[in-house]
């Protein structure tokens, strides 16, 4: 057989299963919902299953989704928020050893904080205009008291 | 001719070179490839396996009925919480509970080889408070449910005293037993148990606490198996303004999972010669109303052998105590903080491996409580260590009260004005062990065991004012709310 033929089969079939398994799991994984905003994909692995019972009854799940309040309301940082967020709780679902119960980031707070304003600007304006942005957190936080709006625990 | 050579080895190196180049790529290929796939298997099974937990199996492998006692037969259903349940054997050590392993020598009477350590050793002043009673003989450090009934058989108290069988009711696991001896009647099988000595009564039992005694075999929801707390909670109930209150049939999911813990984490008292476990809740839950009931109906635990008082023993007022606290008042449970849900794979489980919360932080305390384990304990531990410093002032003051009536009494002061400083040690004593007795250092209603332990020193105060002063009856605007 040539051999120029044979080496371009070998690598075919090394591409081809390596990309055939990697979209299988993909599918599997449902990995395109998380493309969307559906909160179902949150919860598609059963670790966030308490958050997503606990939005369902809360206050906000008529008018907002996880990503409303869990990612930036822009392109750029929803995607990068996305990825970023996709990536370690992937990594530390799949290799375990993390904080129970699970415990929101600071970056994800700040987050979370400033969805609330992109809201309810105009009720909470004369609260924080006199708070510089980067004091947020320990000046005026929305969900230090309005915790069980979103999903309690 | 070294020309000739050369040229034909630069021949040889360039149509050798491509071969080995193309071979090289396709290893590598290969290779990159080859990881990716195992990479990519690798992550495809392990999601498999999530999606598998998340499936929530239950495999009913036995069938359990209402008079299957054995945990280990429910175990076969329910390995997960069975795992906890066994796991009480430990014997972990917090600031201010928690039992330690201590060596002891096996005979006849005590085949125990490891106890927990003496509460009377660790502070004598509990010899002086219990004098003339069996817990002044033989007091140590409550172990976890899988000790129950082996602490309560072999305790030496056994031995200085003829217990009845009313202790049964909350150191094994009794439902199969009164069914028993009751021919199918819970009442009448506890009324029968109450009134066996204890050696006889021991025989109707195997286990300690077990599933069947909070769980229904059927549909394993929680249910109260002791008749005493049954009637108990009536009264609480009735004063909350709801009449006929039937535990069984009226009691919230979430309540339950207080009360069916509140059926033994109580104070309570052998009523009558019929010894019938009575929870003495008839004015209300608080410290102030059991005694008022104590004093109605003439109840005494012993008289106190130095001073002659007619002395009471708080036990345990678990349920007493954490319904005067915040919690209660939030709506938490025992079984919320002592019993937390835990994942196992994907399914949420109440952790039956009950023991303190100081020993679970995250699970118990984080799920509402934002701030990190460390400052949480610090919080708990603050509350401890205060009711702590008040217990032991209060333990001094009432030290000091029996030694003047002891004094007193040697110098033969007359009986009437005895009596007046009696009353108040009473008090004082009940008042200060209902603290003392209370698992959690006051942490389940900090203020209220406060107040308590600041009553009981007044109740000393006045009992000194009494050893003074001929007539003296005391104040009684005794603080109530």
């Amino acid at each position: 057989m040539n051999i120029q033929l044979l080496k371009l089969i070998i690598i075919g079939v090394a591409v081809g299963l390596a990309t055939g398994i990697g979209l299988y799991t993909f599918v599997y994984a449902k990995g395109y919902s998380y493309m969307s905003n559906d909160p179902g994909a949150c919860a598609n692995c059963h670790v966030m299953n308490e958050q997503y019972d606990g939005w369902l009854k809360s206050s906000h799940h008529t008018v907002a989704t996880c990503n409303d309040c869990h990612t930036p309301h822009n392109f750029v940082g929803k995607y990068y928020t996305k990825a970023s967020n996709g990536f370690w709780h992937s990594y530390y679902f799949t290799t375990g050893g993390f904080h129970e119960p699970i415990q929101i980031t600071e970056r994800n707070r700040q987050v979370t904080e400033e969805s609330c304003r992109y809201c309810h600007q105009a009720m909470v304006e004369s609260i924080t205009v006199s708070v510089p942005r980067e004091h947020f957190d320990e000046n005026v936080s929305c969900i230090r008291c309005h915790r069980s709006v979103g999903h309690m625990h | 001719m070294a020309e000739e050579e050369k040229t034909v080895a630069e021949s040889e190196d360039k149509t050798k070179r491509p071969r080995l180049y193309g071979l090289k790529v396709v290893v590598l290929v290969a290779f990159v490839a080859f990881i990716a796939a195992i990479a990519g298997v690798a992550m495809l099974t392990n999601i498999i396996e999530r999606k598998q937990e998340a499936r929530n199996p239950f495999f009913r492998v036995v069938d359990l009925t209402d008079d299957t006692v054995d945990p280990e037969i429910w175990g076969k259903n329910f390995p997960l919480q069975y795992d906890g349940y066994k796991r009480t054997v430990d014997q972990v050590r917090t600031r201010y509970g928690g039992s330690e392993a201590v060596q002891q020598t096996p005979d006849q009477a005590d085949p125990r080889s490891i106890v927990a350590q003496s509460r009377l050793e660790e502070d004598p002043r509990l010899k002086t408070m219990w004098d003339g009673y069996a817990f002044a003989v033989d007091f140590r450090e409550e172990r976890g449910h899988a000790y129950m009934l082996d602490d309560q058989t072999f305790t030496q108290r056994q031995q200085v005293t003829q217990q009845p069988g009313t202790c049964i009711n909350c150191h094994a696991s009794a439902y199969a037993a009164y069914k028993r001896l009751g021919g199918g009647d819970l009442v009448k099988g506890f009324n029968e148990l109450n009134k066996m000595p204890y050696v006889e009564a021991r025989q109707q039992v195997t286990h300690p606490v077990a599933c069947i005694d909070c769980h229904d075999s059927q549909t394993m929801q929680l249910r109260v198996t002791r008749p005493a707390f049954m009637e108990a909670i009536r009264y609480v109930k009735a004063a909350q303004g709801v009449q006929n209150f039937e535990v069984n049939r009226d009691a919230t999911r979430q309540e339950m999972r207080t009360y069916v813990c509140g059926q033994c984490h109580v104070e309570y008292y052998f009523k009558g010669a019929e010894k019938t476990l009575t929870y003495p809740w008839q004015n209300g839950l608080k410290v102030e109303n059991i005694t008022a009931y104590y004093d109605s109906v003439g109840h005494k635990d012993w008289t106190h052998a130095q001073t002659g008082a007619n002395a009471l023993k708080a036990q345990h007022p678990e349920f007493e105590m954490y319904n005067q606290g915040i919690h209660a008042r939030a709506g938490v449970s025992c079984a919320d903080c002592h019993m937390p849900y835990t994942r196992e794979g994907a399914m949420k489980i109440s952790n039956h491996h009950v023991r303190s919360p100081l020993l679970s932080v995250n699970m118990s305390c984080q799920t509402c409580h934002k701030a990190t384990e460390d400052e949480l304990k610090f919080r708990v531990e603050t509350i401890q260590g205060r009711t702590f410093a008040l217990r032991n002032l209060a333990m001094d003051a009432l030290v000091q009260l029996i030694g003047d009536l002891r004094s007193a009494r040697e110098r033969g002061m007359s009986e009437q004005q005895l009596a007046a400083a009696r009353d108040f040690q009473r008090k004082a004593q009940f008042y200060l062990d209902f603290v003392e007795a209370e698992n959690s250092m006051g942490f389940h209603a900090p203020e209220e065991a406060a107040r308590i332990l600041a009553e009981s020193m007044n109740f000393t105060r006045m009992g000194q004012v009494a050893l003074r002063d001929a007539g003296f009856t005391g104040s009684t605007t005794v603080a109530q709310r």
